[in-house]
């Protein structure tokens, strides 16, 4: 047999029926449901008389309007929503899935938590699974070696509908990263440099297998990181192979199988990882010991820069797509050519999102705040959990008292200031240190101006209050 | 969905790259439930910006949309492409598209015509003065100073845009697979959460 790829073992063992064309009908495993992409899907069923196929294999999770204030009051009760479009998408989900039967975990549920938070950590994510969402930061789950994809809201209609995929198989692109990341390096600061390296639309038709020692040697939480940040390469899906680490960490979950099943599905999982001589359309190597504390510059998640670096000077830049892409960047960040990163006052942090909202991101931000003070000109520094589980995970280390007396306000879980749907947004034309994954204009409110970064790197933003490189903070 | 096989009229020389998901449509204004509507929030922040070709009125109402590579980029958000579709745009060409937004595109009946960069930017050019034409049929965009660029599309979703076709009710009429396919799944559903 052809040696294969990963990828290729996972797109095999879902082929429902092959066309002529090339196209393919996909199973698909896992389904994750939110309140934003979702309500049209339900909309379009209900028009066509149609149900859900496999409410069984759906999971609903409420996460990017909910407010990350306190959610009920003192009678037990849910406090109101105040902004009525986001009450209204919340209670559409709650009706849509009382309709369909559809598993939901509620505002007031102690799982609840940014859907790519709650699917690994409650064993809903497997390898080897095809898991979708109405979210291009699905590909977060290729982490656990799911085979995981956002998709728009046609296509959740779809999956409700029939369960499956029709789709062309991608291309495959090898991102191999030897050596060891240094001290003060992330799994965040590295995908910052993958997709520096590779840009924007680097991975577009492709879908990235993450390999390599750097990657073997990583936890589940950093590889979530990693894989979550695919599609800001352009590439819909990125995947680790499933090993002993991703079986220790699934293994006991409430929602992944146990007994016989377990043991079936571990000695398949062992046959997934990408056959020796299997080829990959395109391949990348990276050194990690290049690897410096990163941040972002611009307004795409391309536009990086090492923390001892400058802000780029436009016309350095090769085409002249590229030199007014970059002006129009500067100008909206409010930066001039030469500046040192590192010089770079900030006003608001936020540490949270589907890329870094997990335990192991929480220690590495408290390990930086411990002794230390949120800056005076913070005007607001958050720490936002990615799920009740984790919440509560980090009040057992104490991490939440870490950060309350350091100055940080210590939230309820959602998506948050990532992308601004909840009530917390940065202000126009202030700046923001980020652990989320997208730069982009107005992402964070309309105006507002996002650097991104790790979560260590944030805690030092806030205690400097400006761009700081936290090697010279933590020793060590 | 009814079919399309040619778009002609003017065409907004957007040109920019790196179009994000957020910049089509912010996300303070996904807070809807149903898909119509979103046209009048398309392009926000670019409509804010002194002399914009959103705002230029020899445009209003132009079925295509010319921009430059990677455009989509970004979200999953259909509503991006429900936001173009709402003001009229029935096409769109670029240097490239990303993946999940052509795919939407490509669902709500809206044209994904990638072309190389030397022909958008001619495009981007013709367009200010002319008004240009994308065919299915031909699979060209053509211009009337005979400018003609042949582009290719998936051959299913041809036929599906010329057809309007129901994606759902041709999946469906695979049930007889899907359900063999279920009763040998590999990966077992879920324990209750």
């Amino acid at each position: 047999m052809k040696p294969r790829t990963l990828y290729e073992k996972i797109w095999d063992a879902h082929v429902v029926e092959r066309r002529e064309d090339g196209t393919c009908l996909i199973y698909i495993d896992r389904h994750l449901v939110h309140e934003v992409t979702s309500p049209q899907a339900f909309e379009g069923l209900r028009h066509a008389g149609r149900g859900v196929r496999r409410p069984d294999l759906t999971l609903a999770v409420p996460d990017h309007n909910v407010p990350t204030t306190p959610r009920v009051g003192p009678d037990g009760r849910l406090l109101p929503i105040a902004d009525p479009a986001s009450a209204g998408q919340l209670a559409a989900l709650d009706r849509n899935v009382a309709e369909f039967g559809i598993p939901c975990l509620g505002m007031t549920d102690a799982r609840q938590g940014i859907v790519h938070v709650v699917g690994p950590e409650l064993g809903f994510t497997l390898p080897g699974a095809t898991l979708v969402c109405g979210d291009s930061h699905s590909a977060a789950h290729g982490a656990l070696g799911a085979l995981a994809f956002g998709i728009g809201t046609s296509e959740i209609e779809h999956v409700l509908a029939t369960q499956t995929l029709l789709l062309r198989p991608a291309r495959t692109m090898e991102v191999r990263v030897e050596g060891r990341l240094g001290f003060g390096v992330s799994p965040k600061d590295l995908i910052l440099a993958i997709i520096g390296r590779i840009g924007a639309a680097g991975g577009t038709g492709h879908v990235i297998e993450y390999r390599g020692r750097v990657f073997e040697e990583m936890s589940i939480e950093g590889r979530l990181t990693v894989a979550n940040m695919s599609i800001e390469a352009g590439a819909r899906s990125g995947l680790v192979a499933p090993d002993e680490t991703t079986f220790a960490y699934l293994k006991g979950r409430p929602m992944a199988p146990g007994g016989e099943a377990w043991d079936r599905l571990e000695r398949w999982w062992r046959t997934l990882p990408t056959d020796p001589g299997a080829s990959f359309d395109r391949s990348v190597a990276i050194d990690a010991d290049e690897i410096a504390p990163s941040v972002t510059w611009g307004t795409s998640p391309e536009d990086v820069v090492p923390i001892t670096g400058v802000v780029p000077d436009p016309d350095e830049f090769e085409d002249a797509e590229k030199r007014e892409a970059a002006r129009k960047s500067l100008d909206y960040m409010g930066l001039s050519p030469g500046t040192q990163m590192r010089d770079v006052k900030v006003e608001h942090v936020f540490i949270g999102s589907c890329t870094n909202s997990r335990i192991e991101d929480l220690r590495a931000a408290a390990l930086v705040a411990r002794d230390r003070r949120v800056a005076p000109d913070i005007r607001q520094a958050l720490v936002v959990p990615g799920s009740g589980l984790v919440k509560r995970q980090a009040e057992a280390e104490g991490l939440d008292r870490i950060f309350i007396e350091a100055g940080f306000e210590w939230r309820e879980p959602g998506c948050s200031m990532c992308l601004a749907m909840n009530p917390d947004k940065v202000p126009p034309g202030e700046r923001c240190a980020s652990t989320s994954n997208r730069n982009f204009v107005g992402r964070q409110g309309p105006g507002a101006r996002t650097h991104l970064m790790s979560p260590a790197m944030a805690a030092a933003a806030a205690v400097t209050g400006r761009l700081a490189d936290v090697r010279e903070l933590v020793t060590a | 969905m009814s079919g399309v096989t040619r778009i002609a009229g003017r065409a907004y020389p957007f040109g920019r790259r790196n179009v994000d998901t957020d910049v089509i449509i912010p996300a303070r204004h996904l807070k809807t439930l149903t898909r119509a509507g979103l046209g009048r929030h398309a392009f926000e922040a670019v409509r804010a910006e002194p002399g914009n070709v959103f705002e230029d009125p020899a445009f209003a109402g132009a079925p295509i949309l010319i921009a430059g590579d990677n455009f989509g980029c970004g979200s999953s958000r259909e509503h991006a492409v429900w936001a173009l579709a709402d003001m009229g745009v029935k096409a769109v060409i670029a240097p490239s598209f990303s993946d999940i937004f052509a795919g939407n595109a490509f669902k709500n009946g809206i044209v994904t015509v990638a072309l190389d960069q030397a022909a958008v930017d001619r495009l981007l050019a013709l367009a200010r003065e002319h008004e240009l034409t994308v065919d299915l049929a031909t699979m060209t965009v053509t211009s009337p100073l005979q400018d003609r660029f042949p582009f290719v599309l998936d051959p299913f979703r041809r036929d599906c845009l010329m057809s309007g076709l129901d994606e759902i009710a041709l999946t469906l009429s695979s049930e007889a697979a899907i359900s063999a396919y279920e009763a040998g799944a590999i990966i077992p559903p879920p324990e209750k959460a």
